[in-house]
Parts: C-alpha cells; sequence; structure tokens
C-alpha cells in the first residue's frame, strides 16, 4: 500500500514549539485522514529547526465507493418539496428515485445516491491547504506581502504518494504561491543545494547525506551519547539536563559536540551560578569532577556544523563569551556579598506585591506575625522563624536572582550562610518555597515549615480577599499549587494544625491593612480596638471589592451586605477550606484513596485539620473493607431510607432519642442501648483520634440493627409507636456521625 | 570573503569603522538607501523614523543606517568588556521583507569575514517587542559561536498597528561584531580606523571617558527635576503637534510630533537609570509613550508616506 511523505520547509522554528508541532501535524493530518474513510497502518512525524515533516504508510489508493438511501416526500407532495428533494439529492427528475411503500406512511420517493471514492492524492491535496492555514501555532508570523500565517516564513512544501515498487506521484497543492512539489534542501551550510526526494526512506537518507538528522529523537540520543562519552573521555561527568537536551536538540540539524573550558578562578562561584550562565544564556552543557563532586571548569557546547578546523574556532568564540558571562555573574555574586540581606529589606516597600495586595514589604511582615503564629505549633522557636521569615525574600533583591529568577531562595541560603545567619535561617531561605512540583523536596525543619506555611497560607488568603481564585484551566497565581504545597507539608510531617485560625489572622491581617491604609490614626493601639473596627474593615473592604470610590459609603453599603457574606474573614476561611478539601481529594486520589470517603469526612462540621481528616479517612476506609463495615453501611442505608421516605410522607424530622417507656421490643431495646453505648465509645475514641478503635466501636452496632430490621417494624400502626422507633433509626445516622457522613459513602 | 581589493586599513577585521562602511556598501548594493544615524538621542535604531514610521503603511521602503543608541542602565563607567551606555547598532529595513532576508544577512555575515563553514552561526528563538513603541515582532537573535550578534525581526505591529506589507529588521551589534572579527577581548582595544602604530585609534581612545562621564551622568548627576519636566513638556507638545498638524484625511505634522515622543522616550530611559521612578509608576511612563506612539503612528498613517493621502 502506498505511503503519504510531506514536508513543510521553513526559516528557524523556535526549539521550544518543535516537539509539539510534530504532534499536532500527526494528528491533524492523520485525523482528517481517518475522517474522510482513509485508513492508515502508521504515521511517524519528523521535526528539525528548519522541517517538520510527516510520513502516513499504509494508505489505500482510493477512498471507497459510498451509497447512501435518503427517503423523501411521499408520493404526490406539494411540487416544491419534490423540487427541494431533487436539489438535495442531485437527481435530475423525480423519476430517478425509486418508490416505496410503507404500511404506515404509504408511498414516498427514496434516492440512491451512489459516490464514487476519490483517489486519495486528491483527498490529501484537498485536506493540505486548510491544515496550513488553521495550524496551530503557539504563535505565528505574516511575512512579506502574504497573508498566510506560519511560525516563521514558509519556503517550500514536498508531499509524494506512492508504493515502494513505483516512482512515487507528487501530490500537488498551493497555499500563498508556494507549490507542493518534490524538491527540499539540506543543512543550511553544509549542503545548502536542493535535490529531489521520492519516500520516506529515499528522504531520510538524502537528508541524512546532506547533513541533517531528521529524527528528533535520533539527534537527542546522539548529542547524549557524544556529550557523555566526551566527559569521559576527560575523566568527568555530565551534568544531564533533560531540559536543556530537549532545547538544543531543537537547535541544531547536525549535531556536533565540542568541550571548553573557563578559568578556575570562576568555580568560586556557586555551582548553581555557573550552571545557570552556562545553560541560560549560552545552551551549554557543565560537566561534574566525580573526585570532588563539585563543578568542572569545562563545558559541552552542541554546534550545528562540522567545521573546517574541527571546531577550534567554535570552542575559542564560546569561551570567549562564557568568559565575559561568568566575569558578570562573578562581579554579580561578589556585589550581593557586600551588603547585608537586612539591609535589603527597605527596598521592598516601594515594590508591589499584586496592586490590590499592596507592597512587598507589608507582605513579608505578614508572613513574619503568621510564621511567628505558627512556630509554636510545628515545634519550631518563634523569634527564629520570625527572623526567617524576614530574610526568607531578600534575595529577590540581589544582582544573582534578578539575572536568574530559577535561583531565588537557593540564593538566599548562600548569602544567610555567606553572613553567618542561624543555619535554621539560611535554610528557610531555600525551602519555603517547597514543595513546588510533585517530585519536589516538602521541607521537613520546623522553622522551614513555618515560613512556608505562612507564605503559601499569606498567599492564598491574599488572592482570595481580593477574589482572584482559580477558575477552570486559569491560575495564574498558581493558587493550587500553594495549597497543594501546604497540604504536603502538614501530612508528610504529619503535623496537627487545625487551619481554620491560621486562615483568620491572615485574613485579618490582609483585610485590616486596608484599612490601616484608610485609618493611619487607628493604626496605633488598634488591638483594643479590633472589635469594634471589624465592621468598618468589612465595609472597607467590600468597598474595594466592590469597586465603589470612597466618599460613595451610601451605595457601597447596599453592596455590602451582598458581597459581606463572602469577604468577612470567617466566611473567607470557609470558602477556602472548601478549596482545601478539593485539593487535598485531588491529592488522596492520585494516591489512589476513595473521593467518596475524603467527602464524607469533610462533610463534618468543622474539619479544618488536615491530618486528622485523612487519618480518619484511612481508618473509615479499612472499616469499610471489612464484613462488619459493609453490613453496617447496608443497616444504615436501610435505616435511612425508611427515614427519608416516612419524613418526606409526614412533613416532619425524626430527632432522637428514642423514649425509653415506648421501646416495646426486646430488638428495640436492644438496639437503643447498644447506640447509647456505641455513641459514647465513638466520641471518646475520636476524642482521643483513635480512629480505628472508633470504628470497632461502631462495628457493635451491627448485630442490634440487623436484628432490629429481623424483628422490629418500623411503621408500627400505633403512632407513638411508629415515631419513636423513628427517632431510634435516626440515633443510627447520629451515632455514624461522629465518624463521617455515611450518606456520601459511594458504591 | 572579505573583499581583496579592500586596502588593510578599510578592511572590516581590522578597523571599526572598516566593518561599518563595508555593511554600509553591502546593502547599498542590495539597493537600500543608506541614511545618516537620526540626530536624536535613541534607545536603538528601531526608533529612527526610518524604520517605526516608514514600517507602517502600505509603501514600499528599503534602507540601512548606524544608529547611536543610548541605554542609559548599560552604563558600566567603562568598566565591561562588551556593554555600553552608548554603542552603534547598523539598521536595516526591507519592506516587504524579501524571501531571500537570512540568506541576505548572511551574505553580509560573509563580506565582513565571518565564514560559515568555520563558524555556528545560529538563529535562535528571540520574539522582540518594544512595548514604549506598541511594537512587536517574531524572528531570531543570530548567534555566532555562542555570541549574540544581531536581532532579526519580522514586524508584526508598530505603533499599535497591524504592518502590512510586514517589513523585515536587522540590527547588528557593530562593536560585538567588530570585536569578534578583529578578535579582541575588550570593546574598547578595538582598532577604530585600521591604522597601526602610532597612528592606531582604538575605541577606547574614541569613547572610553565618554562612557565614564555619562555613566556619572546617567546614574548619579542627571538632573532629574529637569527631565520630569522635560518629560511632561514632551508629551504636552506632542500633543500639540498632533492636533494643529490635523487636516481632516491628512495629517500635516506627523515626524515634529514623533520627535516629541522619542524625546520622551529617552528621558524616560534616563530618569529610569538614575531610579527615580517606582515600579508602579514604570508601567504608567511606559503606557505614556506608547500613546504618544500609537498617536503619531496614526498621524504617519494619513501622511502621503505613510500611505494615507494623495500627493
Ligand atoms: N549595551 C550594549 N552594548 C553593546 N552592544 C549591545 C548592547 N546591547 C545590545 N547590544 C548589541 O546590539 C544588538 C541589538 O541589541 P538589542 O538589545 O537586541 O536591540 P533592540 O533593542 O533594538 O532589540 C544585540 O544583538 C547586541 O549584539
Ligand atoms: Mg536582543
Amino acid at each position: 500500500m502506498p505511503d503519504l511523505l510531506l514536508e513543510l520547509f521553513s526559516e528557524e522554528i523556535p526549539a521550544r514549539m518543535q516537539a509539539q508541532a510534530a504532534d499536532a501535524l500527526r494528528k491533524l493530518v492523520t485525523d482528517a485522514l481517518v475522517e474522510r474513510g482513509l485508513m492508515y497502518e502508521g504515521a511517524k512525524a519528523f521535526v528539525t529547526p528548519r522541517r517538520l515533516a510527516l510520513a502516513v504508510h499504509g494508505l489505500p489508493g482510493r477512498q471507497a465507493d459510498s451509497k447512501e438511501e435518503r427517503k423523501g416526500p411521499r408520493v404526490g407532495a406539494p411540487e416544491a418539496a419534490i423540487q427541494g428533494f431533487l436539489k438535495s439529492t442531485g437527481l435530475a427528475s423525480i423519476e430517478q428515485a425509486e418508490v416505496v411503500k410503507d404500511a404506515k406512511k404509504g408511498e414516498f420517493y427514496v434516492a440512491l445516491i451512489e459516490r464514487p471514492g476519490k483517489a486519495t492524492t486528491e483527498v490529501i491535496a484537498d485536506i493540505m491547504p486548510d491544515i496550513i492555514r488553521t495550524f496551530p501555532w503557539p504563535k505565528s508570523m505574516r511575512w512579506g506581502t502574504g497573508t498566510m500565517r506560519w511560525v516563521r516564513p514558509l519556503h517550500s512544501i514536498v508531499c509524494t504518494f506512492g508504493t515502494d515498487i513505483e516512482d512515487p506521484e507528487v501530490i500537488r497543492f498551493e497555499i500563498e504561491g508556494i507549490v507542493s512539489g518534490d524538491v527540499t534542501r539540506g543543512h543550511r551550510f553544509l549542503a545548502p543545494e536542493a535535490f529531489p526526494v521520492r519516500r520516506l526512506e529515499d528522504w531520510l537518507a538524502k537528508l541524512e547525506a546532506a547533513k541533517v538528522v531528521a529524527d528528533r529523537d535520533r539527534r537527542k540520543a546522539i548529542i547524549l551519547n557524544d556529550a557523555k562519552d566526551l566527559a569521559l573521555a576527560n575523566g568527568l561527568e555530565l551534568v544531564e539536563d533533560e531540559g536543556l537536551l530537549e532545547e538544543v536538540c531543537g537547535l541544531v540539524e547536525w549535531p556536533v559536540t565540542l568541550m571548553g573550558s573557563f578559568e578556575e578562578r570562576f568555580l568560586d562561584i556557586p555551582d548553581e551560578v555557573i550552571r545557570a550562565t552556562i545553560r541560560a544564556n549560552q545552551k551549554c552543557f557543565v560537566l561534574r569532577d566525580p573526585r570532588t563532586g563539585r563543578l568542572a571548569n569545562r563545558f559541552i557546547l552542541v554546534s550545528n556544523i562540522a567545521a573546517t578546523d574541527g571546531g577550534k574556532a567554535i570552542v575559542a568564540g564560546n569561551e570567549r563569551v562564557i568568559r565575559a558571562r561568568l566575569s558578570d555573574a562573578k562581579f554579580f555574586w561578589d556585589t550581593d556579598r557586600r551588603t547585608p540581606m537586612a539591609d535589603r529589606l527597605g527596598k521592598f516597600d516601594n515594590i508591589t506585591f499584586h496592586e490590590k495586595l499592596g507592597a512587598q514589604g507589608a507582605r513579608i511582615g505578614r508572613i513574619v506575625t503568621l510564621a511567628q503564629e505558627i512556630a509554636p505549633l510545628v515545634g519550631a522557636d518563634a523569634a527564629l522563624a520570625g527572623e526567617a521569615a524576614r530574610l526568607a525574600k531578600a534575595d529577590l533583591l540581589t544582582e544573582v536572582v534578578g539575572e536568574f529568577p530559577e535561583l531565588q531562595g537557593l540564593m538566599g541560603r548562600y548569602y544567610a550562610q555567606h553572613e553567618n545567619l542561624p543555619p535554621e535561617v539560611a535554610a528557610a531561605s531555600e525551602e519555603h518555597y517547597k514543595p513546588q512540583g510533585p517530585s519536589d523536596r516538602v521541607p521537613s525543619a520546623p522553622v522551614s515549615i513555618a515560613v512556608a506555611l505562612a507564605d503559601k497560607i499569606d498567599t492564598l488568603v491574599g488572592f482570595w480577599a481580593i477574589d482572584e481564585k482559580p477558575t477552570g484551566s486559569k491560575d495564574p497565581y498558581a493558587l493550587r499549587r500553594a495549597a497543594l504545597g501546604v497540604i504536603r507539608i502538614i501530612l508528610d510531617n504529619e503535623l496537627r494544625l487545625p487551619l481554620r485560625p491560621l486562615l483568620v489572622s491572615a485574613a485579618r491581617q490582609i483585610l485590616g491593612e486596608e484599612h490601616y491604609e484608610h485609618n493611619p490614626h487607628d493604626a496605633l493601639g488598634v488591638e483594643s480596638f479590633a472589635d469594634r473596627l471589624v465592621g468598618e474593615i468589612i465595609k472597607g473592604l467590600t468597598r474595594r471589592l466592590a469597586h465603589v470610590p470612597r466618599g460613595e459609603e451610601s451605595t457601597a453599603a447596599a453592596g455590602a451586605e451582598r458581597i459581606e457574606g463572602a469577604t468577612l474573614s470567617g466566611d473567607l476561611a470557609a470558602d477556602l477550606l472548601s478549596f482545601f478539601a478539593d485539593r487535598l481529594k485531588v491529592h488522596l486520589r492520585e494516591r489512589g484513596a476513595r473521593h467518596d470517603l475524603v467527602d464524607a469526612v469533610f462533610a463534618l462540621e468543622g474539619q479544618d485539620d488536615l491530618l486528622l481528616v485523612v487519618r480518619r479517612v484511612e481508618a473509615l476506609a479499612d472499616f469499610l473493607g471489612t464484613e462488619d463495615g459493609r453490613t453496617l453501611l447496608a443497616g444504615y442505608r436501610r435505616a435511612v431510607n425508611i427515614l427519608r421516605i416516612e419524613e418526606k410522607k409526614d412533613g416532619v424530622a425524626y430527632k432522637g432519642p428514642a423514649e425509653a417507656k415506648l421501646l416495646k421490643e426486646a430488638a428495640e431495646e436492644h438496639l437503643a442501648a447498644a447506640i447509647e453505648t456505641v455513641k459514647h465509645q465513638v466520641s471518646e475514641e475520636v476524642k482521643h483520634e483513635h480512629f480505628a478503635a472508633a470504628m470497632g466501636a461502631l462495628s457493635h452496632l451491627r448485630g442490634p440493627v440487623d436484628a432490629f430490621f429481623d424483628a422490629v417494624i418500623v411503621n408500627a400502626p400505633e403512632a407513638p409507636l411508629r415515631a419513636n422507633r423513628l427517632k431510634l433509626l435516626d440515633e443510627i445516622r447520629s451515632a455514624t456521625r461522629g465518624i463521617a457522613d455515611f450518606d456520601r459513602i459511594e458504591g | 570573503m572579505i573583499d581583496p581589493a579592500l586596502l588593510p586599513h578599510m578592511r572590516p577585521d581590522r578597523s571599526f569603522q572598516g566593518l561599518l562602511l563595508t555593511l554600509q556598501t553591502f546593502w547599498a548594493n542590495q539597493g537600500c538607501v543608506v541614511l545618516q544615524p537620526y540626530d536624536m538621542e535613541v534607545g536603538a535604531g528601531t526608533f529612527h523614523p526610518a524604520t517605526t514610521l516608514r514600517a507602517l503603511g502600505p509603501k514600499h521602503w528599503k534602507a540601512a543606517y548606524a544608529q547611536p543608541s543610548r541605554r542609559p542602565k548599560d552604563g558600566r563607567y567603562g568598566e565591561n568588556p562588551n556593554r555600553l551606555q552608548h554603542y552603534y547598532q547598523f539598521q536595516v529595513i526591507l519592506k516587504p521583507s524579501p524571501a531571500n532576508l537570512q540568506d541576505l544577512y548572511l551574505q553580509s555575515l560573509d563580506a565582513i569575514g565571518i565564514d560559515t563553514k568555520l563558524h555556528d552561526v545560529r538563529f535562535v528563538e528571540d520574539d522582540w517587542e518594544s512595548p514604549t513603541l506598541g511594537a512587536w515582532g517574531l524572528g531570531w537573535e543570530c548567534w555566532c559561536d555562542g555570541m549574540e550578534v544581531s536581532q532579526f525581526t519580522y514586524f508584526q505591529q508598530v505603533a499599535g498597528f497591524e504592518c502590512a506589507p510586514v517589513a523585515g529588521e536587522l540590527t547588528y551589534g557593530l562593536e560585538r561584531l567588530a570585536m569578534y572579527v578583529q578578535g579582541v577581548e575588550n570593546v574598547y582595544d578595538l582598532n577604530f580606523n585600521g591604522r597601526e602604530g602610532a597612528e592606531k585609534v582604538t575605541y577606547g581612545d574614541v569613547f572610553l571617558q565618554a562612557e565614564k562621564e555619562y555613566s556619572r551622568h546617567n546614574f548619579e548627576h542627571a538632573d532629574t527635576d529637569m527631565l520630569l519636566e522635560q518629560f511632561r513638556m514632551a508629551e504636552a507638545a506632542c500633543a500639540k503637534y498632533l492636533a494643529a498638524g490635523e487636516d481632516g484625511e491628512r495629517h500635516l505634522m506627523a515626524q515634529p510630533a514623533y520627535d516629541q515622543c522619542i524625546k520622551a522616550s529617552h528621558v524616560f530611559n534616563l530618569l529610569d537609570a538614575r531610579g527615580v521612578i517606582s515600579v508602579t509608576e514604570r508601567q504608567s511612563y511606559i503606557l505614556r509613550v506608547r500613546e504618544l506612539a500609537k498617536a503619531c503612528g496614526a498621524a504617519w498613517l494619513k501622511t502621503e508616506a505613510g500611505g494615507g493621502a494623495a500627493a
């Protein structure tokens, strides 16, 4: 069966877009083919800086013919209906239609439309211009006098179709004056001449001869192997860097790996800074000396040509640039260490964190307060945590971080160490940003934990207060990551840390601050006024949220009431807690926990202690895995179902406890007594956080509940008895409530 | 390959001015009008009306010129080997961008002695944007053995207007290229006039003192009260000239108004270097300059050269 070869030859495609573009091309073309009934055996996309290509193999030569029966109007229908039918089916006259009889509808026309399949080449020529015009580049451009868009100017297109035994056919189509053909070019400098190509194998072989490795994965493998070999040959180790490798393989068609060096004196600079300098600016790899574990004064560059002098000039040029870059970096590193971190802090007052959340300086102040509050709860020294929080962001103002934002935190650690600050403070500078991603380390040192939590909670509460919550795929302030960070820090460190009070403190600082801005004279002694001020604070905030300028309080007041509910620090905390619950669900689900159990536990009042929530969920899951658990759940459901039906019928809610004197049957009495004991036991165990034991206690209900349903008719004819039994059922419900909301359990 | 007929002191690999002249000759041969620098302080060759304004409108245009570029914040008191607060850009603008623009660029490198079989020349994604000009385009920074030597851009928008046809812009960093082809480590060691011995004049002889003086000026002494006032005056004058030039479908004074936009932009750069503009104000200054640029662009499109008015 024939194969398709397609190549779009252009000016240099940005490295970061190449892999995605290759996927998109494969998907767009193969989807369009399949949609038109053209199935294929395989497809592979290729991408280099200058070409985006696709091979689809095992395509049929043409589409299958198709037959379609189209029902028309009944015989004797009005002329207009008949004409419409002829037009839509393409029949010349109604005589060409068949007449079909139907028992119900009588006689009506049916058109038999036969469509011969088109040649695959024709289909491809049809679909390509559209795919090219609407190709999903993240950014595209126009050029010259044209109107079409591509990532960079498009120069030529190869499109051939055929089997390996015949000369392939060129599929012709045109787009903005570019006519597809069978001619391509090799490497920009090493083999610039044009040449014709036939099919995939031919294309690959000729390109290889013309110094182009078309397969992206192969280029990557070549670079990685050569770089490792070169390192090894010099007694060094390559510092592997997948991101850089991805980028570099998108910058070359003919990778040639070379090694250069820089003066040893630059090794005074921290390894991470050297690496960032060489990586970001020069896109070179760094090397490690296995004897010291530190970086060596060497680097590996990947050039795009096999130079006539073996690469000497290229290495020399790169060495010169790297020397200049490293002397800049060294200059920054030396300058930064001359100013103590604390001396930089004043500047934060003039740096806006977010226009609605004020200056970075104020934010740091809040983090300090919050970190001090958290410290005793996580076993950290409050003064130390406060100091760490005060300095944690100071490195943002250093030259090195200005140049390499990705080194934030880490540089803080270096500078703090340089100043001989307490090791906890240095560690917190780096660790308070963690965990960043799923594979990132979670801080475990108490001071780092206090600062990390304070930082994240202030961020979350702040953006909640100005109503910038994440929506759908939009989360510009990475609030989901912040919440997940809080969750992981708490769970991994097994911290007992009720969140609600912390959220409220954070909210009060943020909401209050706005107030202080408007009423500076209140700033002093505000603590004693706090209660009286709360009302005004809310007003100030709602005014801001409603975007009502000051002086229009009366309109604000109306809006204030509306928004009040959502902005009171308490309700804000509640809203934020449910966000935490959602994030926790996602987190636990990823670890295989049942999300319905998380829901069941969160449905209980006041669940803001994440560790306890998780322990409950675990205990509940274990319990439901046992015979006792399953049977009890079934009994519970039976009780609740009956209750629900009867409550609906009567229009009342039955609330326990049942009255002892109305308990007639032994099974009833037995159940009532069991509930009494179990309730007590459960609440005792829960109080001591022995959730497994609480479940054990709960399991004692199983027998009595089963016996009750076996022996007792709930809907007794005597009304008082019936009501009392329903109350007893409610008692079953409330006994389980000490553990979770069993209504939310699925399955 | 460097033209072997050139006298030794005119060779681009021996003389800074030789490099400039070679590029001029090369682009003159491509049909460009070779202009002189604009007679105002600008941050980049792009600000020259021959680029900003001429990139707008339907008329074809090819120009090349050297432009002293002032980057007050890049001042290093003469201590950095390749960063200057005043340096030369060589600017080429071709509208519409020809299909062989990359080849032409590579040929120009060849003419100044960069052999692409020996050196690693690369086009690395770098999308250009000038927030003050309301302009952006896609293109690359051009690397030679890891050194960024030029900026290559296909203009998509200028002064907030779509560019159609699209202009291609090349910006060569002359000092860095010269260091490259002369093989010197420090910009101040560049041979400026191509002579040797007593007759040799270096880049340092010409500019080192100026770099030191202007660094002091830019960071420490530039009169901020005056500059703040100048910004306001330029902004007001720009608006005034734009209003005065309105003539129904036509505009009669787009270029004088644009001069004031350039002025405001440079004054802003100086204020920025002096550190008197806070982060929040910074954005609003940029927006103010952009508004001027947009209004000037709109006016230009109503002029004859802008293609908006019949002669
Ligand atoms: N401060 C400087 N001193 C010397 N050369 C510079 C300086 N800044 C940039 N260059 C050179 O000028 C070229 C164009 O600079 P760039 O900042 O990209 O210009 P633009 O602002 O016009 O985009 C760069 O490729 C670089 O070689
Ligand atoms: Mg640049």
